[in-house]
């Protein structure tokens, strides 16, 4: 079963309740998939013993077979390729490898050259099969990473994805072959409108999702009332507590400071099981 | 001399736009006859890639300067290999553009007028 947790937005504490989450299972493989800043290794603390670079494929072009048809530059939906005469200046950041261009040129002036965009990173934290996403910085290329994260799950674990947050790309990528997806959220008008931006996005994933509420008791009932509302399972309320705080401070996941949580995580994985029609 | 002028409307009392890549217009004008012609930017509201895209229009248009507020680094590396003089800081309407550059107080420039990061081939894209 794959369980994805995502938030509307950043700072919701997502990261903890994923990790908290894995930590309480057992058999777990945890990937984080916020490939632009992985920061569950923090609380994770993993070993990691593979390093696997992934690439795509750019355009190379052979400006001495090249005619100048502009038929690359017009093809390509990104705008990636520049015809300046019988010259092609290509942008491989803004290129998405879609290889179109290789197959259209009349005159096979373009080959695809391999460019190194990121790295997946494995390894164990105690029991627990890691693995996580890291894109080269300023790179823009988020998703192809979360697609070679996603071939490298194992399906027989119960599988924690850590979310980007936002409603991007990358984030649909990480959610869309989750068979659950867990939205986390603060208790405030901001946490709210994320949290809403965000249940559009996975409702039109059809993904069953639940909210987590972190910081409970800070900010207002507004949450609740939309989840009402709307009939959005409210999974659990993560009380605000100085602890966490602290805690998070020093790397330490809520479930590491608030040990009496783990039943609430156990039920929380029984009751998504139980959706799910998984064991 | 055929010059672009981004523009926000489409004729030439319209504002520049100082946006070379989002610009709503451009305006391609022979700057001897006055002669001109308006083309829309497809790209004005799209993703990633306006900047090169417009670059490629008016490569196509065989412009040979371009006068906007400001170019960003990929449309400017794309402009510069192609030759193509680059005015930026322009603002007033599109004819007083076209005034002031046949005045001859214009300043063609040399780098690009947002984000330093520049190169051919490289600069940032859009997001995935
Ligand atoms: S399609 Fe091929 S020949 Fe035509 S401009 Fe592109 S690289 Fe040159
Ligand atoms: S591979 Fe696709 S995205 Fe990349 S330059 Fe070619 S057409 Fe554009």
């Amino acid at each position: 079963m794959i369980i994805a947790v995502a938030s509307g937005k950043g700072g919701t504490g997502k990261t903890t309740v994923a990790v908290s989450l894995a930590l309480s299972l057992n058999s777990v493989q945890f990937a984080d998939c916020d490939v632009e800043e992985p920061n569950a290794a923090i609380f994770l603390r993993p070993v990691i013993d593979e390093k696997i670079p992934v690439t795509m494929l750019v355009p190379e072009i052979d400006e001495t077979k090249c005619s100048g048809c502009n038929k690359c530059s017009e093809l390509c939906a990104y705008n990636a390729l520049v015809v300046i005469g019988t010259r092609v200046l290509v942008f491989p950041n803004m290129c998405h490898g879609c290889g179109g261009c290789t197959l259209i040129c009349p005159e096979r002036a373009i080959t695809e050259k391999p460019r190194e965009i990121g790295v997946i990173e494995k390894g164990s934290a105690r029991a627990m099969a890691f693995m996580q996403g890291i894109l080269n910085v300023g790179d823009p290329m988020a998703t192809p990473i979360i697609r070679e994260l996603h071939h490298c799950l194992d399906r027989t674990k119960t599988i924690i994805l850590d979310s980007p947050p936002g409603t991007s790309c990358p984030v649909i990528e990480t959610v869309r072959d989750s068979d659950y997806c867990i939205l986390v959220t603060e208790p405030t008008p901001f946490g709210l409108h994320d949290l809403q931006l965000a249940v559009e996005t996975v409702r039109q994933l059809k993904v069953p999702f639940g909210v987590i509420v972190n910081s409970a008791g800070i900010g207002d009932e507004e949450v609740d009332k939309y989840c009402q509302r709307e009939a959005i399972p409210l999974l659990m309320k993560i009380p605000w507590d100085r602890r966490i705080a602290e805690g998070y401070s020093r790397g330490e996941p809520i479930m590491a400071v608030m040990p009496e949580l783990r039943q609430g995580f156990l039920n929380l994985h029984a009751a998504i099981a139980a959706t799910c029609g998984a064991a | 001399m055929k010059l672009c002028i981004s523009s926000t409307g489409q004729n030439l009392n319209a504002v520049v736009d100082p946006r070379f890549g989002r610009a709503t217009y451009y305006i391609l004008i022979d700057s001897a006859t006055n002669d001109f012609e308006c083309v829309e930017n497809p790209s004005a509201m799209a993703g990633g890639g306006a900047g090169t895209k417009a670059a490629q229009l008016v490569i196509n248009k065989g412009v040979q300067a371009v006068l906007t507020g400001n170019v960003g680094p990929n449309a400017f590396a794309v402009l510069n290999a192609a030759g193509i003089q680059i005015y930026t800081g322009v603002s007033g309407s599109v004819q007083s553009a076209v005034d002031l550059f046949n005045s001859g107080k214009l300043q063609a420039i040399g780098s690009p007028s947002v984000e330093a990061h520049a190169g051919m081939g490289g600069g940032k894209g859009g997001r995935a």
